[in-house]
C-alpha cells in the first residue's frame, strides 16, 4: 500500500493532512503499519476512560474485507484476549480492528461482514461497565437485521456462578435471531480461561481466514499497549520486581490481615497511571504443594512433560498450576478418578447451585482429601488448570512514589475442613521478606482514569477497594489537582482495619483530600456501611455528580458494588427528582459516559 | 519575671468557660483523638486522651494512629461510694472501658480505655449514678479527699461532711459540663455565665485540698496545697489546723522545682472553713504563676514570696487572723487491714488493692468478688458504704456484726483476703499508673510494681524483716502521683527499667525522702537497699521505722539544695 486515502485525515485542520501526507510519502510498509497503530494508541490513550474514547480513526479496509473485533472487558481479561487475536490476526495478514465496546460506533453494525466479540460476565449476570451500552443496543428493538454478518463471541465467566458466561451465550444468541451467521460456536472460558480461550482463538482465527481470504493485508488500528515501555515485560514475561516493603497494616486485633506492600520496577522500564492494575504471578505454598503430594503419595521429584514442556512435578505444582481455585473440569476429572458418584452428580446441569457451592467452599486439596483417588504425575498436571496471575489495583501513583508500585493485599485465609486455607497470591506476597521478588506485569484499565484536573471526583472504596484511590490521591495532589477529592471508606472496625488512616489524615489536613466518610461495620449494634453513608450524604453528593464529578467504585463486585449502585439509584430518586427507572437509565448514561467507572472483583 | 501568659492560659481564656471545641472533636469520626487544645480543656470535665504506648510504634507502621483511649476520672469527695454506685461503675468498667476500676491516691475511681465514642454515655451514667466527673483534674479544686478512719466512725463522718462540702463549694459554674455531657441547654455563647469564684482563666495549675483525721495521716495532708487537720476533742469538732503549699511534683535534675510538704500556718473554726478554703484557692489564683506552669502550683507562689507574705495576703481577704495551730499528732499514713469495729458498733473491713486495680485476673476474680459483695450490700442497710483510701485500698463500711459472715465468705471465695499472708512491704506499697496509659510515665510503676516485691520480698525475709511494714511508692515519672516523695523507699521512673531511688520519709508523712542513687536499674537498687537492710535488722530499736532509722543512722544523703529561678524571683 501506498499513502494513507486523504479522505481519512480529512478531519485534520489547517495544512496538517498535507504535511502528513508529505511526511508519510515513501515510507515502506512496514513503517506506515507500524505508524497506524501508533496513532491510534495514542488516541486512544489520550482520550482516558474519563470521557468517551473517540472512535478510532483510519478505516482502510472496507468492511467487506476486515475482521471487527469488539472487547468487553471488567478486569482485562477478555481485552488481552482479543488483542491476541487481533495481534494474530494482523500477523497472519488480515485487515483488522480492535474496539473497545464502549466506542464502537454502533450504526457500523449493520455493515460489518466478520464481528468477533470476546466479552466477559459479571457477577451475576451483568455486562462488564464498558459494554452496557452495546449489549442494551444489541438486544433492543432498534437494532436492525443483520442477515450478511458473520460473527463469533467468546465468553468469559467464573462457573461457580448461575449466570455462568450469561452475556456471551446472550449476545451469541442475539445475533443469531437477528439473521447472523455464527462461524463458530461460542466459546465459555472459566476461570482457567486459556483451557477454553486459546483453541478457540485458534478456530477463530482459522475462521477469519477462511472467510476474509480474498484479502489483502491491510493497515490495521490495533491499538498498541498505551505504554510502549512496557512492552519488553508481559503477562507472559513478567518482571522480577524486589520487594521492598511487607507491613501489615490492620491492628493487631484485626480479624482480617491486610497488607501494604511495596515492590521495585526499578531498572524494568515499567510505568502505569492511577487505576491500573498489577499482575502477579504467585507461587504456591510450600505446605499446600506438599499436602498435595502426600495426599496422593506422589514424588515431587517426578518429571512430568504437559505441553512440551518438561519439569518435576512439584516446579508443576507451585508456580504451574491452581492448587487454591477448583474449577469444573478437574471436578469431572476427580469424580472419574475417585469413582465418587456423589460428586460427579454434581455436574448434571440441574445441580448448578450445589456444584457452585462446592467451588466455593473447597479447594482441590479438599476434594483429594474427601474423595480418595489415584492420580499419577502426569494426569494430574493434564487435569489441573493452569496457574493464573492475579491482578492487585495499584495503590500508588508513580509522581509519589517513583519507581515503585504499591499494593494493599488481604490475606485471605480461613479454616476449613480441619485445614487451614489461603489465597494463593495474597499468602505469596504477605509471607514474603524484604528484597524476595516478585514475577510481576502491568495490567493498564483505561475505564478507570482520573478526570482533569478541574473535575471532581467521588471515590467509593470500602475494604481494600480503597487501593486504587491512594493512587488517585497521591496523583491528583502531586499533580496540583483543583478539583475536589470524596473519599467513602468502610471496614469492619475504627480501631483495627481502618486502612492507611494516617494518610488519609495527613491528606486531609493537606488538602490532598477534602471530604472523608467512614462506615465501620461492626462499630455499633446496628452495621453500617458505605452505600448508607452515600444515602445520608445523598444531597451533596447529588450536588457534586450534577457539578461533573467523576464517581468511582472498588472492591467486592458481589455485594458491595450492587449495594452502593442501589444507594445511587435511591440517591437520584430522592434528591434528583426521577423516577428509579429514569435514575437508573441516567446511571447506565454515566457509566457509558466514563463518569461512574468501577473496578469491581 | 516573665508576664506572657503560657498557652494554656490562651487556651482557658478563649474557651468560653471550658467549651472550646470538644463537642465537635467528640463527633470527629476521622481520628480517636480530640485537638491538643481540646484534650486541655477535657481534664476540666474529668477525662483526659491517652494512648496504648505499647502499641504505639507498632500502629505508626500499620499507618493506623496511636490507640487513643480516654482515661475518665470521678470526683468522689471522701471516697465514699454506695453499693449501688459500685454496681453502676463497675457495669461502666465493662460497657465502656477495658473491664478494670482503679482506686487513684487520691480515692476516687478512674477508668481507662474508654474510646472517644463511648466518652460522652460513659460520662452520662456516671452522672446518672449521682457522681461526677467535673473539676476531677484540670486547673480547679480537684476531689477533695478526706480520713478513710474506719475506726472513729463519727470523725470520719465529720471529716467526710466537709470534704463534701468543699468540693461542692468549689466547683466551677459552667454549664459546659452539662452542656457536653448531658446534654443540657446550651448558653448562648459566653451570656450571662460567668465564674464568679474561679473567673474564665481558672486557677494556674491544679490545686488539691485533704482533710486529715489525727492519728491517722491516711491522705498525706501535707502533700496537699491546702491540707486540714480536724481537730477534735471528746467527739466533737473544733476545727482545722491549715496547712498549706504541699505538693508532690518536681522535674528531674531540676534544682528549681522540688516537692514540698505544707506549712501550719493556724487553725479555723468550722463555721469559717469555707471561707478558709475560697481565700486560699482565691490567693493562689491571683498570685500563682501564669506564665511558667512548672512553678504554677501554690507551692511556689509560697516559696517564691514567703509564708508570712501569703498568711498576711490570706488573713487580709478573709478580714480575720488565723488562730494558733493546736496540737495533733499522726502515727502513720498507712491503712489498716482486716475487720475494725468501730466506736459505733459497726465493723469496717479494709481489703488491700494491689495499685488500687480492680480487676479480674486468673486466681484474683476481684472484679467480680467485689460486685457480688456490692449485690449482697446493697440489700443491707443503707449506712453500709464503700471507701476508697488514698493508698488505693478499700474499705467495706459500717457493716452489721450479723453480716460480716456473708462478707467474709464472698471475700475468700474471690481471693480478696490476700492481705492476711502479705508481707509489710507489700501492704504498704503504692504505684501509680504510669505505662502504657499515661502520657508522662518515664518508666513502669504499676505494671512493675508485682516484679519487684518478690525481689525486696525476698531479701528482707533474709533478714528477718519480712513482716516490718515499710512504706514502698513506686512512680512512673516525677509529679508525683504516687506521692514517691513520702515513701521510707521510693523509685521514681527515669526510662524504661531506670528509677531514682530515694530513701528515708517517716511513716506518718511529715518528713520528705531523700534522693539515694540517681538512675539505676533494678540490680543497683537491689545491691543498694540490701545492706541497708542488713544494718536495719542489727541496728534498729524498738519499732523504729526503716526511714526514721536510715536518718538517725546517717545513711542518707544531704537534702537537695533547692534554687529559685531568677525569672521567678525578679
Amino acid at each position: 500500500m501506498s499513502a494513507l486515502p486523504a479522505t481519512t485525515i480529512a478531519p485534520l485542520p489547517g495544512q496538517g493532512p498535507v504535511e502528513i501526507l508529505r511526511l508519510l510519502d515513501g515510507l515502506d510498509a512496514p513503517t506506515l503499519w507500524w505508524l497506524s497503530g501508533y496513532a491510534a494508541a495514542q488516541a486512544s490513550h489520550a482520550g482516558s476512560a474519563a470521557r468517551a474514547l473517540p472512535t478510532v480513526p483510519a478505516r482502510e479496509a472496507g468492511p467487506q474485507e476486515r475482521l471487527t473485533i469488539i472487547y468487553g472487558s471488567q478486569t482485562g481479561n477478555a481485552r488481552r484476549l482479543a488483542e491476541k487475536l487481533a495481534h494474530d490476526a494482523e500477523n497472519a495478514g488480515l485487515a483488522v480492528r480492535l474496539l473497545r465496546a464502549d466506542v464502537y460506533p454502533q450504526r457500523e453494525l449493520k455493515s460489518e461482514r466478520l464481528l468477533y466479540i470476546v466479552i466477559s460476565t459479571q457477577g451475576d449476570g451483568d455486562p462488564p461497565d464498558d459494554a452496557r451500552g452495546l449489549v442494551e443496543f444489541v438486544v433492543g428493538k432498534r437494532v436492525p437485521p443483520l442477515v450478511d454478518l458473520k460473527y463469533a463471541v467468546l465468553g468469559l465467566g467464573d462457573s461457580s456462578y448461575p449466570q455462568f458466561c450469561a452475556i456471551g451465550r446472550r449476545l451469541d444468541a442475539r445475533l443469531a435471531e437477528l439473521g447472523a451467521t455464527r462461524v463458530l460456536a461460542a466459546g465459555e472460558a472459566d476461570v482457567d480461561i486459556e483451557t477454553v480461550a486459546t483453541p478457540w482463538l485458534e478456530q477463530a482465527l482459522g475462521a477469519a481466514r477462511e472467510t476474509l481470504k480474498t484479502a489483502a493485508p491491510r493497515a490495521t488500528v490495533t491499538a498498541l499497549r498505551p505504554h510502549a515501555a512496557n512492552a519488553e515485560w508481559s503477562r507472559e514475561r513478567p518482571f522480577a520486581a524486589e520487594l521492598l516493603v511487607n507491613q501489615r497494616i490492620v491492628s493487631r486485633d484485626g480479624a482480617r490481615a491486610v497488607h501494604h506492600v511495596e515492590l521495585s520496577l526499578e531498572g524494568s522500564g515499567l510505568t502505569y497511571e492511577p487505576g491500573d492494575a498489577l499482575g502477579v504471578w504467585p507461587t504456591n505454598a510450600a505446605v499446600l504443594v506438599d499436602a498435595v503430594l502426600q495426599t496422593l503419595q506422589l514424588d515431587g521429584e517426578t518429571r512430568v512433560t504437559h505441553a512440551g514442556e518438561t519439569h518435576s512435578l512439584h516446579a508443576w505444582l507451585s508456580t504451574r498450576r491452581e492448587l487454591t481455585r477448583l474449577a469444573r473440569p478437574f471436578i469431572a476429572a476427580h469424580a472419574a478418578h475417585a469413582r465418587a458418584e456423589d460428586l460427579n452428580r454434581l455436574l448434571a446441569p440441574d445441580r448448578n447451585s450445589d456444584l457452585a457451592k462446592l467451588l466455593n467452599t473447597h479447594q482441590v486439596i479438599d476434594l483429594l482429601r474427601e474423595f480418595p483417588a489415584v492420580w499419577n504425575a502426569d494426569e494430574l498436571v493434564a487435569a489441573l488448570r493452569p496457574l493464573t496471575p492475579r491482578l492487585y489495583s495499584i495503590a500508588s501513583s508513580r509522581r509519589r512514589v517513583g519507581d515503585e508500585v504499591h499494593l494493599t493485599v488481604a490475606n485471605v485465609a480461613w479454616k476449613a475442613f480441619g485445614h487451614t486455607h489461603a489465597g494463593t497470591a495474597s499468602t505469596f506476597l504477605t509471607s514474603r521478606d524484604d528484597g524476595a521478588r516478585v514475577p510481576v506485569f502491568i495490567e493498564s484499565n483505561e475505564r478507570f482514569r482520573l478526570p482533569d484536573a478541574g473535575t471532581d471526583v467521588i471515590m467509593i472504596g470500602p475494604g481494600t477497594g480503597v487501593a486504587p484511590f491512594r493512587a488517585f490521591v497521591q496523583e491528583r495532589h502531586e499533580a496540583g489537582a483543583r478539583g475536589r477529592n470524596w473519599l467513602f471508606f468502610g471496614n469492619r472496625h475504627f480501631h483495627d482495619d481502618f486502612l492507611y488512616q494516617t494518610e488519609w489524615q495527613d491528606a486531609l489536613r493537606k488538602g490532598a483530600l477534602h471530604r472523608l466518610d467512614l462506615a465501620f461495620s461492626r462499630d455499633q449494634e446496628s452495621k453500617v456501611y458505605v452505600q448508607d453513608r452515600l444515602r445520608e450524604h445523598g444531597s451533596e453528593l447529588h450536588a457534586w455528580l450534577e457539578n461533573g464529578a467523576r464517581l468511582y467504585v472498588c472492591g467486592d463486585a458481589t455485594q458491595m458494588a450492587r449495594d452502593v449502585h442501589e444507594a445511587l439509584v435511591d440517591v437520584f430518586v430522592t434528591h434528583g427528582g426521577l423516577d428509579r427507572e429514569s435514575a437508573q437509565a441516567h446511571l447506565s448514561e454515566l457509566i457509558q459516559q466514563g463518569r461512574y467507572a468501577r473496578d469491581v472483583y | 519575671m516573665t508576664t506572657t501568659p503560657s498557652h494554656l492560659e490562651e487556651i482557658k481564656a478563649a474557651s468560653r468557660f471550658l467549651r472550646g471545641g470538644i463537642a465537635a472533636g467528640l463527633a470527629d469520626p476521622i481520628t480517636g483523638a480530640i485537638s491538643d487544645d481540646d484534650n486541655k480543656l477535657l481534664k476540666f470535665h474529668g477525662s483526659y486522651q491517652q494512648d496504648d504506648r505499647d502499641l504505639r510504634e507498632e500502629r505508626r507502621q500499620q499507618k493506623l494512629e496511636p490507640a487513643y483511649s480516654f482515661m475518665i476520672r470521678a470526683r468522689l469527695p471522701g471516697g465514699v461510694v454506695t453499693p449501688s454506685q459500685w454496681l453502676a461503675f463497675d457495669a461502666i468498667a465493662r460497657e465502656h472501658a477495658n473491664g478494670t476500676l482503679r482506686i487513684t491516691t487520691r480515692q476516687t475511681f478512674q477508668w481507662h480505655g474508654v474510646i472517644k465514642g463511648r466518652l460522652k454515655p460513659t460520662i452520662a451514667a456516671i452522672n446518672a449514678s449521682l457522681a461526677d466527673t467535673l473539676a476531677a483534674c484540670g486547673d480547679v479544686n480537684r476531689t477533695v479527699v478526706s480520713s478513710a478512719n474506719p475506726l472513729q466512725s463519727s470523725a470520719h463522718q465529720i471529716a467526710y461532711e466537709w470534704a463534701a462540702r468543699l468540693s461542692e463549694h468549689l466547683l466551677p459554674s459552667t454549664r459546659a459540663y452539662h452542656e457536653i455531657w448531658l446534654d443540657g441547654e446550651k448558653v448562648a455563647g459566653d451570656e450571662g455565665e460567668s465564674e464568679p469564684l474561679y473567673g474564665a482563666t481558672y486557677l494556674p495549675r491544679k490545686f488539691k485540698i485533704g482533710l486529715a483525721v489525727p492519728p491517722t495521716n491516711d491522705i498525706d495532708v501535707f502533700a496537699q496545697d491546702l491540707g486540714l487537720i480536724a481537730i477534735i476533742e471528746n467527739g466533737e469538732l473544733k476545727g482545722f489546723n491549715v496547712a498549706v503549699g504541699g505538693g508532690m511534683g518536681a522535674s528531674h535534675g531540676d534544682p528549681t522545682t522540688w516537692p514540698r510538704l505544707g506549712d501550719v500556718i493556724g487553725f479555723v473554726a468550722p463555721e469559717r472553713l469555707l471561707a478558709l478554703a475560697t481565700g486560699v484557692l482565691t490567693v493562689q489564683r491571683d498570685f500563682g504563676n501564669r506564665s511558667q506552669r512548672l512553678y504554677a502550683r501554690l507551692k511556689y507562689t509560697i516559696e517564691h514570696r514567703g509564708l508570712d507574705w501569703f498568711t498576711r495576703e490570706l488573713e487580709q481577704r478573709l478580714g480575720f487572723a488565723l488562730e494558733p495551730a493546736r496540737p495533733f499528732a499522726f502515727a502513720n499514713n498507712g491503712d489498716r487491714y482486716g475487720w475494725i469495729e468501730g466506736e459505733d458498733g459497726r465493723w469496717h473491713l479494709t481489703l488491700h488493692i494491689a495499685a488500687g486495680r480492680v480487676a479480674d485476673t486468673p486466681g484474683q476474680p476481684w472484679l467480680t468478688g467485689l460486685r457480688e459483695i456490692a449485690c449482697v450490700l446493697r440489700a443491707a442497710a443503707s449506712h453500709v458504704q464503700f471507701r476508697l483510701t488514698c493508698n488505693q485500698n478499700l474499705i467495706i463500711a459500717g457493716v452489721a456484726a450479723d453480716d460480716r459472715a456473708a462478707i467474709d465468705a464472698l471475700v475468700a471465695q474471690h481471693a480478696l483476703d490476700a492481705y492476711r499472708a502479705q508481707s509489710g512491704i507489700r501492704r504498704h506499697a503504692l504505684a501509680c499508673v504510669a505505662l502504657p496509659t499515661c502520657g508522662l510515665a518515664m518508666a513502669e510503676a504499676e505494671r512493675y510494681l508485682p516484679e519487684l516485691l518478690p525481689k525486696l520480698e525476698a531479701q528482707l525475709a533474709r533478714h528477718g524483716l519480712s513482716d516490718a511494714p515499710i512504706g514502698l511508692r513506686l512512680s512512673g515519672c516525677p509529679n508525683g502521683c504516687s506521692r514517691p516523695y513520702l515513701g521510707e523507699i521510693a523509685l521514681v521512673g527515669r526510662a524504661p527499667g531506670r528509677y531514682d531511688l530515694r530513701l528515708g520519709a517517716d511513716f506518718r508523712g511529715q518528713r520528705l525522702n531523700r534522693l539515694h542513687r540517681q538512675n539505676i536499674n533494678e540490680a543497683e537498687i537491689l545491691a543498694t537497699l540490701e545492706p541497708l537492710f542488713a544494718q536495719y535488722a542489727h541496728e534498729r530499736s524498738t519499732d523504729e521505722d526503716f526511714g526514721d532509722f536510715l536518718l538517725r543512722a546517717g545513711a542518707l544523703a544531704p537534702e537537695a539544695p533547692r534554687t529559685i529561678p531568677a525569672t521567678v524571683i525578679a
